[in-house]
Order: C-alpha cells, then structure tokens, then sequence
C-alpha cells in the first residue's frame, strides 16, 4: 500500500510541474504583452539624454524624488501631437507636485523639434535620442508610447493609446510620490 | 575556361540522358523477370535479375557522372533548383532500391521502383535545366549537406511505398470491385498522370507551342502569360493575343493568380492524358490494371514485401530526420537565424517526420502490420510528393525555386 | 491487486502477461496461438491501477492511441496552418484582418477568423505540443521501466509453452554439435548463458532501449523550445544600421559593459552576365542575381559604467565581414545580415550663387537625418535653415508637415544672409523643387546627393541552443539504436532426448531467418520453422 501512495505522490507532483511549466509558457506566450525589451514590474533602466537645450539629463536624477512620465514621440505622429496640448498643460500643474515629464524625441531633426516645440508652447524637457539607442533600449515599436516610472524607479504602466486629457491626469495621479 | 565549362555541361545532359535509357532497359529487364509464372524455372528468374540489377547500378553510376560533371560546370552541388532536386531524388530512389535489393533480391521491387524513379527523374526534366547562380542564402555547406541527405532518406522511405503497392497488389482480392480495387487503380491513375503530363509538356515542347493571354487580375492590374501546352482553360475574361488554339472554357474567376489558370491548364492536361493512357491500357487488357499484374506476383510472400516495406521505413525514417530536420535546423540557424520558423517547407518535412513516427508506433504497438500497413506507406509516399512537387509550385515559401 | 507467482516461483507484478524469468505465459494459458512479445509481456504500468484522478489523468496520457492521436493532430494542424501564409510571412505592411481575405476570397477571411493566421502559436497548438509531450513522458516511463524490470529477470530456462510459442520455433531428437554452435553464435556476436544444459544466446539488447532513448531526448528538446519564454533565455531584436552609424546593440548589454557596432560599408555583389558558368540562366532572368550581402562592421565594446544614450567610451574589439549564413558570434550574442536598404538620401550639398555674375560663393553640405542650423560660407555670408520636413507632405491643405522620419523626400526652408542682403533672402529647397520667395539676387543650386545603404541586422541570443542540440543528438542517437540494431534471441532447451529451439527478434524477421541459416549451415543445426 505504501508503494502505491508513494506512486501516487510521483504521479502527482510530476504533471503538477509539466502543469506549472506549460501554464507559464503559454501565460508568457499568449495572453502577456512581451513586445519590447522592458515591461510593466521592471526597475526603468537608466539612460542620459541631450536637452533640446543642451542640458544632460538623467532618469537616475528623479530616482526617490519625483515620478517620471515617459513619454516617446515624434513630430510626424498625429496621436502624439494630439496628446501633447494635454500633457503641457497638466505638466504645469503637477510639476510641483513631484511630476516630470521627460519627452523623448525619437531620432529628428533637431530643427523640426525646436520648430514643433515653438508652435505648440511646450515648456517640459525634450530630450534628443539621436541614436535611437535609447528608443531601441526601452523596445519602442509604434509611437506614442507612454511609460509611467514612479518614484522608486519602477514601471508600472506601458500603453500605446494616444491619451486623453484625463487619461493623462489619472496616470499622473498614479505616480506623484 | 568557357570551353570546358560548356563541354562539362553538354556532357552532364547526355549522361543524364544515357542513364535515363538505362533505367528504362532495366525496367524492361525487371518485368521480363516476372513474367516467368513457374517456380521451377526459378533459374531464368534469378538471371534476369541478375542483370535487372546490374542495368540499375550501372545507370546509377551513369547518373551520378551526371551529378559530378554539373556539379564541375556549375561550381556547386546540383540540388539548388526543382530539375536538379527532383532528378536528384530520382537517383536517391535507385539507390535505395540498389540497397535493398542487395538486402531482399526481390524482382518485384525493381518492376515497380525503377520506372516510379524514371517518371520522377522525366517530371524533374520537365523544369527549366538551366545552371543556375546561387543566391546568398543559399550559399553553404548546408545546402548539399541538408539537401541530399534529406532526398536521400525521402528516396529510401519511397521504396517503401513501392514495396506496400506491391503487396497491396498482391493481397487485395481482384475478384469483385471493391473500395480498395478502385483505390488501388487511382494511384495506377496518378502516375499515369505524371506521364501524361510529361508526354504533353514534350510534346508541346517539340511542336514550339506557345500562346500569350492578357486579362486583369483582382486589384485590375494587367496580367499577362504564355501557355506552352495548348489552352484548354484560358484566364477568366482572358484575351488571347494570337490565333492559336485555345481556350475551351475560361477559368473560375477566382483563379486570377499570374500562374495559376496556366498552372490549372497544365493539371487538367495531365489529367486528360492520364485518363487517355488509363482507357488505353484498360481497354488492352480487358481488366483493372492491378488484376493484370497481380497474377505476376503470385510467388512473393506477401510477409516478405511487408518486411521490405517496413525495413525501408526503419532505414529511411532516420536518415529523413537527419536530413531534413536536424541539418535543416543547423542550417537554417545560421542562414534564416532561428533553427525552426515554421516555413511551409519545415511544416511539410515534420509532417513527414510526424506521419512516419505514426506508422512505426502503429506497426510496432498496435501491430498494424501487412495491409493497413501498406496504406499508410501510400499515404506517406502522397505526403512526400506533395511535399516536393506542391508545396514549391503552389503553397511556397523560403523553399520557393525560383 | 495481487502479485502473480509463477509456477518457477518468480514473483511478477500485477498485470504481467508473461512470467518475466521463465516465460510461462500467465494468461490465455490454454492457447497454442503465439505469444505477444511486445514489452516482453510486461504489465504496463498504466493499466493497473486506475483509482485515482491523477490515475486517470496518468492512464489517459499512458496510452500509445492516445500518443497516436496527439500526434495525428499536430500533423493535421500543422498541415492547415500552410494553406495560405502564415501572419509572419505575409508583407509587414499589410493589415491581417483585411489581407487574407483581399488575396484569398472567403476562404481567406475564414482562415483568419478562425485565427489560423498565427496556428503555431496559438494556445491551442501550444497545447496539443504540450500534450505530445507529457504523452511522451508517461508512456516512456509507463513502458520503459517494466521492459527493462522484464528483460533483466528472464531466465535462460524457458517453459515449454513459452518456446513453442514461439514464431520460429523447432522440436528435434537429434543431438546438436554444440561446441561449433557456441562458436558460430559467439561469431554472430551473440553472448551465450548457460544453466542447467540449456541456452540463451542474445544479442543487441541495448536496441530495445532505443524508443525510450529517443523520446528522452524529444523531451529535452521540448523542454527546449518551451525554456526560449523564460526570462533572459531569448534575445530577437532587428536592429537597422546606416554605413557610417554607430549604434548601441539593442539588447547586448552584459555585466561589463555594452556592445555597440559600427557600419562601416554595406556590398551587394551580383553576378556578372558574362559569367561563363551561368549564361543562360543570367539571360533568361530579368533582375540581376545577388551573389552576396555584406555589412562590414567593427564591434565595440564600453566600459562598466556605462550609460545608455550617454556618449560612450568604447573600445575596439574586432572587425568583420558580416554575410548570410556567417553571423559574427560574441559572448552568447549572434549578429545576423538579413536585409539592406540600398541607396538611401543621406546629404545634399548645395552652391550658392550670385545671379548676376554667376560666380560661385561657397558650398555647404546638408546631412538630412539631423542637419545644422546654420551654414557659415564666409565672411558675411551665411545660409539658416528655418525649418525642415524629412518626408514632407502637406496637411489640411495648407501647413507643411512629415511623413514619418525618413528622409526620402526633404524640404528645407532656408534664409540667405550676405552683405548685400542683411536681412535675408528666402528659399525653399527639396527634391526637384527649387522656389525663392521674393525677387532674390542670390541663387541656391544643387550640387551633388550623398547616398548611403543601411543594412538590416539581427541580434540573437539563444541561450536554449545547448538543450535543443543535446536533445536532437539523443533522439537521433535514440532512433538509430532503435531502428538498425535488432534484438536477437535464440533460446535451446533439454527436454529428455529432445531439443526445444526456439528464437525471437524485434524486427526484421528475414534477417534472423537467414542468419539462422547461416548457423545451420556452419553447425548442422536444423532450420527453425516460421510458425506465423
């Protein structure tokens, strides 16, 4: 009898790891998001950036301080122009609140930028990823992509969506430290 | 330079073209063998034989100066595009049968196999023969590797076919028509077709035939094709550009592709021609084919055909494996940069893997041995076919010659 | 549940068919019909006991139908997912959910509703691939274990009604010449016991073992395949470099620093028409035929601390020629040539006139994926761009707007500053447009276009390789063992003044008959008699 509760057992604990190992597999291959090298629950990897202006800025810099709405964008992108109205104007009211909205322009023509910038009186920091190098490191496909990084460094939101006004507020609600 | 490259050529078509003759005496030799009824004359049986088989390795041989000499005039391995693969499988199907006639000495193989090998090599002359560059991708030790250990394995697997069509000839009961009588005459149909069809491609080969068609496809872009057999079918709301003959009937509308009512044209050809040859013979001998033939093969055990069949299998499956799964992956890992990527071509060559692993777990656990058997090699030897002669001319992929 | 004792006081397992040490056949004992040697008779596990849910769930999968089956529907799966082209295989730019149905009618919009578009990844086929695989395990375990537990228990003395039932089986009184016997057996490589005056000569035992060989090793392989989803395990990234770029390599960053690559020329060869090997096919063939696709790069590496996006400090680690089907390998990383774009605009330089005199004032280059502000041509004179459309296009017929961030179709808006002209001149400037805004004296002309090829690379990491190699190497290795050795037996028992001689193979039947043959013949032992 005993022989037969030990085959049990066997039996038992081996289709529960085939179960386990094939429910993660699907889990990974079917129903989650793994499009891009960087998901919601990783630490954002860190990066430096050239200003529009010419200043150096780093994601490290708000780490503990200040959540960080990052946001990749291109003038050519109509769903990224839309949502861009919304963004300068709630960057003005939670920039004090321990927001910042990094902008990251991905691979133009500096004179396009500072053209769009003008036009349409953007006042948060627009950084130049002329290499793309860190468009490729956060496995941007279409633009915009929005990712919210709290203040802890963590990722905890990606979307695609070209925002609404109280999307974005919602989403910056979600990270103020 | 240029000399010897043309001189290197003309004189691998010709040794094609001298092993193909070959083959055909040795068909001849193999059939004459069988027709002595007696056993006691078993004597007159070894002899033919004898010189059946001898014919088979000297055409072999003759063929395999063929590959050499192009392999020479063209400075890469013969097996780059559908003449040269499909003659080479032709060849690799001989060789298999050399194998295993030097294992079982059974005539019938050689009656069955060498002309099934001859209407493959003839289908493979029927593609354009031009020596032609290699693309990029396809420039690797690979490609020789992957390609002929694959048609070599395809080619040991299709005697076994030829070994379960025997039995299935022999066992079937001829008597009545039944299901399996008319299933056996279909496949006796099918190869038929394959010879039709070369009999037609020849021969409008022969006459120069040819007639241009123009008509518009789905998006409304002009299409045009030449036809080089005859039209029966012309392109839905086609316009012929010449007054040659043609066409009978136009195609369905959603046969619109640029090939494909041309393609459709040639398949109802050779099922015509088929038909032609079929009524022919069946009217010669006044009975079912298989009936014709099954007297013939009243001397073989049917259990030793079934052990041939099943020997081919066991000897072919791994090298198939090896061939065109393992060295594919190989390969496609360094060409293609993943080892499996679920090309049309991949799929097919594990469904072959996956159809024979079938068959030895029915044979070797459900004891699925002599007739079932037998079906399930004529199934695996229809996916083969398919395989090579569908999926490049109508699904294509990675695989496509041009 | 019990044990059955057999009358030679083995005890066999529950289930078992054949006595496993004398081979006295424990059920249809009656019968004269031959015996099932498949698994030697062994009781498959999965058969006895079936009290549990987990049994029954283990009974199910321990099936060699149910096996079939799964594999009967992969194969008919498989076979529907090459109807029509699979997403990946259709052209990138096409929308799935409108292309299938375009190109292929009705039946087409079913294949795709039906989501056979993406077949092989589908939950489903996930599915019935893991089903082939616990099926594999199960049986493998089911029937492994017991054959081997038969196998290593028989005994060289058989029971008679095992022998005689035996398919090639004889009974003589005449006396055997069993010294040449022993050594025509020994010759053939069979290994002989002896007991009590009877025989087992056995060969090629290890050839039984092949089929569980081989699934061992389909199962690695399939633990393989599903480890690619784990984290870290799998690295697929293109990465499109333009000649002259330095780029980081997406995804190849290690714990001392990141690698990056330079582009520094990318060569397509074709064949030459006169070309004496490949004449007639180069004249048939409207296109040129590529011969080659080459990147030459240089590989860098940063140091430790290393900041993406920062400029890096890199150093040097090698060049090379990047071609199909010779991807440059480092750490665990695979670079890959797989595409190129050729001739893409990359600069345009430009002269600046004077209209009057025709004389030529200076040139300025413009580099179109991120051009200067300002041109200084000399003294007094400088060109502005104002602004400036990568692939210009115009929206709500009237604002100047881009496409996307190609540079395929420039426009710039430029302001001329010369001594005679403090306040400026304007024009505008882009692919054969050429318009001044105003009366101007000064005239900007076209000179010369720089183009560069970009290629298409991919970065690959696999760390599964090792498991997938392993596991093909086993199953081949598992097949062959399976399938080209047999295993042979040939049992002799004293029974008074008789001989009971009987033998068994797996497979292939014709060739234990005629090396039973060859025994006879070497030995003057009778021929055995195929009682099937």
């Amino acid at each position: 009898m005993k022989k037969k509760q030990k085959r049990l057992v066997l039996r038992s604990v081996l289709l529960l790891v085939i179960a386990l190992a094939v429910g993660y597999t699907l889990y990974n291959t079917v129903f989650k998001d793994t499009s891009g090298n960087v998901q919601v629950g990783d630490q954002a990897p860190n990066f430096e950036l050239t200003t529009l202006n010419g200043e150096k800025v780093k994601l490290s810099d708000f780490k503990g301080k200040k959540g960080v709405f990052l946001n990749f964008w291109g003038t050519w992108c109509d769903p990224c122009k839309r949502e861009m109205p919304y963004m300068e104007e709630l960057y003005k009211q939670y920039r004090d609140k321990g927001i910042e909205i990094l902008a990251v322009d991905v691979g133009e023509a500096s004179i396009s930028v500072s053209d769009f910038k003008k036009r349409l009186h953007l006042s948060f920091p627009i950084l130049m990823d002329d290499s793309k190098d860190v468009t490729r490191l956060y496995g941007i496909g279409p633009i915009p992509t929005t990712l919210l990084i709290n203040a802890d460094g963590k990722i905890i939101e990606k979307t695609s969506d070209s925002l609404s006004k109280e999307k974005i507020e919602e989403y910056m609600k979600r990270i103020k430290p | 330079m240029r000399l010897q490259q043309f001189i290197m050529a003309q004189l691998s078509s010709t040794l094609l073209y001298i092993a193909f003759i070959i083959y055909l005496i040795a068909t001849l030799v193999f059939a004459l063998s069988l027709s002595d009824k007696k056993n006691k004359q078993a004597a007159y049986t070894k002899r033919w034989g004898r010189i059946g088989y001898g014919l088979s390795i000297i055409g072999f041989i003759t063929q395999l100066g063929y590959f050499i000499t192009r392999w020479v005039a063209s400075g890469h391995a013969p097996v780059s595009n559908l003449f040269e693969f499909v003659t080479f499988f032709g060849m690799m199907m001989v060789f298999a049968f050399i194998v295993l006639y030097g294992i079982y000495r059974a005539n019938a193989l050689g009656v069955f196999a060498m002309p099934i090998a001859l209407l493959i090599i003839a289908y493979g002359s029927m593609f354009p023969r031009d020596i032609a560059p290699l693309i990029p991708a396809l420039k690797s030790d690979w490609l020789k590797i992957h390609v002929t250990t694959a048609a070599l394995g395809e080619g040991i697997l299709s005697i076994s076919f030829i070994a379960g069509f025997i039995y299935l000839i022999r066992v079937v009961d001829q008597q009545l028509s039944s299901k399996k009588t008319k299933l056996i005459e279909s496949i006796i149909y099918l190869l038929l077709c394959v010879l039709g069809f070369i009999i037609i491609s020849a021969g409008s080969a022969a006459f120069h035939y040819e007639t241009t068609f123009s008509w518009k496809g789905t998006k409304g872009e002009k299409l045009e094709n030449v036809y080089t057999m005859p039209a029966l079918i012309g392109p839905h709301n086609g316009e012929q550009l010449d007054d040659h003959f043609g066409p009978l009937v136009d195609a369905p509308s959603w046969i619109n592709g640029k090939n494909a009512p041309k393609k459709l044209n040639t398949f109802v050809w050779s099922l015509l021609a088929g038909g032609v040859l079929y009524g022919l013979i069946r009217l010669i001998l006044r009975k079912r084919i298989a009936a014709a033939i099954r007297p013939r093969l009243m001397n073989l055990n049917p259990d030793f055909i079934d052990e041939i069949s099943y020997r081919s299998v066991a000897i072919g499956f791994p090298v198939f494996t090896l061939g065109a799964l393992v060295f594919a992956m190989i390969w496609a890992q360094a060409a293609w940069t993943r080892y499996w990527g679920w090309d049309p071509k991949e799929v097919w060559a594990l469904i072959t893997f996956l159809f024979y692993a079938a068959y030895l777990h029915f044979r070797l656990s459900r004891g699925w041995h002599g007739e079932k058997s037998a079906w399930l090699c004529v199934i695996g030897f229809v996916i083969i076919m398919f395989n090579l002669v569908a999926v490049n001319l109508v699904v294509a992929g990675l695989h496509s010659y041009a | 549940m019990e044990k059955i004792t057999c009358e030679c006081g083995h005890v066999n397992p529950f289930g078992t068919e054949i006595c496993e040490a004398c081979g006295k056949p424990l059920q249809n004992v009656d019968s004269t019909k031959l015996i099932n040697m498949r698994y030697e008779g062994g009781a498959v596990r999965s058969q006895t006991y079936k009290k549990h849910s987990i049994d029954k769930i283990w009974n199910f999968f321990s099936s060699v139908k149910v096996g079939i089956w799964i594999i009967v529907l992969i194969l008919v799966a498989a076979a529907i997912g090459t109807i029509f082209p699979q997403q990946m295989y259709i052209p990138p730019t096409a929308d799935p959910s409108t292309y299938y149905e375009e190109e292929y009618g009705t039946l087409g919009k079913i294949f795709y509703l039906l989501g056979f578009e993406n077949l092989y990844g589908s939950w489903w086929f996930m599915l019935l691939l893991a089903a082939l695989g616990i099926s594999l395990v199960i049986v493998s375990i089911d029937r492994g274990f017991p054959l081997y537990r038969a196998l290593k228990h028989q005994r060289v003395t058989r029971h008679n009604s095992f022998m005689n039932r035996q398919r090639l089986y004889i009974e003589v009184t005449q006396p055997l010449a069993l010294e040449q016997l022993k050594t025509s057996l020994k010759k053939r490589r069979y290994k002989v016991k002896e007991e009590n005056g009877n025989w087992l000569a056995e060969k090629n035992r290890f050839s039984r073992w092949g089929p569980y060989v081989n699934h061992t090793g389909l199962i690695l392989f399939l633990i393989g395949a599903m480890l690619r989803f784990f984290p870290d395990m799998y690295l697929d990234q293109p990465l499109w470099i333009k000649e002259g770029e330095t780029l980081a390599i997406p995804g190849t960053k290690t714990e001392d620093g990141q690698y990056y690559l330079k582009n520094n020329r990318f060569i397509m060869d074709t064949y030459k028409e006169n070309d004496p090997k490949f004449a007639e096919a180069l004249k048939k063939s409207s296109a040129d035929i590529p011969s080659n696709y080459q990147s030459n790069v240089t590989l860098y590496k940063t140091k430790k601390d290393f900041l993406p996006g920062a400029k890096p400090e890199l150093t040097k680690v090698k060049d090379y020629k990047l071609r199909v089907n010779d991807p440059l390998e480092f750490d665990s990383f695979s670079l890959y040539q797989v595409d190129f774009k050729p001739s893409q605009l990359d600069a345009f330089s430009f002269k600046l006139k004077r209209k009057k005199t025709d004389e030529t004032i200076g040139e300025f280059t413009v580099n179109l994926a991120n051009p200067k502000a300002t041109y200084h041509l000399k003294k007094g004179y400088d060109i502005t761009l104002k602004n400036y459309y990568k692939n210009v296009k115009v929206e709500n017929n009237k604002e100047l707007g881009s496409k996307d961030n190609n540079p395929e179709n420039p426009l710039m808006l430029l302001k001329i500053i010369a001594p005679d002209v403090p306040k400026g001149e304007r024009a505008v400037l882009g692919i054969q447009k050429n318009f001044e805004l105003g009366q101007n004296k000064y005239r900007i002309s076209l000179s010369g276009v720089k183009m560069k090829n970009v290629s298409g690379l991919t970065v690959k990491k696999d760390r599964t390789l090792p498991i997938i190699v392993i596991g093909g190497l086993i199953f081949m290795i598992g097949v062959v063992q399976g399938l080209y050795w047999n295993h042979r037996r040939v049992w002799l028992k004293k029974e008074g003044d008789r001989w009971l001689i009987a033998a068994h193979t797996n497979k292939n039947w014709f060739g234990m008959k005629r090396e039973l043959q060859g025994i006879s013949e070497e030995t003057g032992m009778p021929v055995l008699q195929d009682q099937s």
